[in-house]
């Protein structure tokens, strides 16, 4: 497993530059919108990536509600971390292309408001793992993780059910798209999706870890009640 | 393709994202190898002080 990881690794950073020069250099440039147009490779893939993830977490928790599997435990708090991550990067990039076509940085409509409660839902989630220390602690976030899993198709479906700034998506039944353009879409989210795996992975080894070095030190307390050494 | 300054902040400010992140995982993933690393020395220089 240690052996596939850099391997993996650089893979995926080979897909990132060909991701980049899908986005900057092979796909044409927007009629109305020009160069500008182009954020849309970052910021698309960074949306559908973060659901993803949130979807997984969604799974992961449900699944410690029924079993209480520790490793499901880890793979919830991974990826809504990662998630947050890449929401993150979604809600950053989306007012920098609204401000040159739109004219504005930010507007309170359901898409973009729906997001943003999204995202602090999440960032509800992670507070609540970092600072409670009750053993009770993974069920609460498991619990919270269901029901924020609950808003992702609320902010998926708000621009059908409600009338709103954001654009109808341009795949599928809501427009078309111009195939190279598509192509550059389907690479960056590829290469994004790659580079999340990578990290999910990085970041689970990391609290596994984190979590065999508290048992041990709370074994280390109980076998010296003198005082522990922390 | 223009330079576009909002096209360059858009995947300049991606990249800082995830380049702070892994740096945070870095970091930790450090900082916890050198707890074990203390902790295994302090359980060695504990081992020889028992009995």
């Amino acid at each position: 497993m240690k052996r596939i990881f850099p391997i993996l690794g650089v893979l995926t950073a080979i897909l990132l530059i060909y991701a980049l020069y899908q986005a900057l250099v092979a796909a044409p440039t927007e009629r109305t919108m020009g160069d500008v147009q182009r954020i849309f490779y970052y910021h698309v893939p960074s949306a559908i990536i973060g659901f993803m993830l949130f979807f997984i977490n969604f799974g992961a928790s449900v699944y410690y509600l029924i079993k209480r599997n520790p490793a499901a435990d880890i793979v919830a708090l991974v990826t809504a971390e990662v998630g947050v991550v890449f929401l993150t990067v979604n809600l950053v990039t989306g007012p920098i292309w609204a401000r040159p076509v739109w004219g504005i940085w930010w507007t309170w409509d359901m898409r973009l408001t729906s997001t943003l409660v999204l995202w602090l839902i999440y960032v509800s989630y992670l507070f609540l793992r970092r600072f409670s220390s009750s053993g009770e602690t993974p069920l609460l976030a498991a619990a919270l993780a269901v029901l924020g899993a609950l808003t992702v198709p609320f902010v998926y479906f708000s621009i059908w059910f409600f009338r709103t700034q954001h654009p109808q998506p341009v795949m599928g039944s809501g427009g078309s798209i111009d195939p190279r353009m598509l192509h550059a879409l389907f690479i960056n989210w590829l290469a994004f999706s790659c580079f999340a795996f990578l990290v999910c992975w990085s970041r689970y080894r990391l609290e596994k870890l984190q979590r065999e070095v508290d048992h041990a030190h709370a074994l280390e307390s109980l076998m010296d009640p003198r005082g522990s050494t922390r | 393709m223009s330079g576009n300054p909002y096209l360059f902040a858009a995947y300049a400010v991606t990249w800082v994202i995830h380049i702070v992140y892994i740096s945070t995982i870095v970091s930790r993933y450090a900082r916890l190898k050198r707890e074990i690393k203390e902790a295994g020395v302090r359980s060695q220089v504990s081992g020889v002080r028992k009995p």
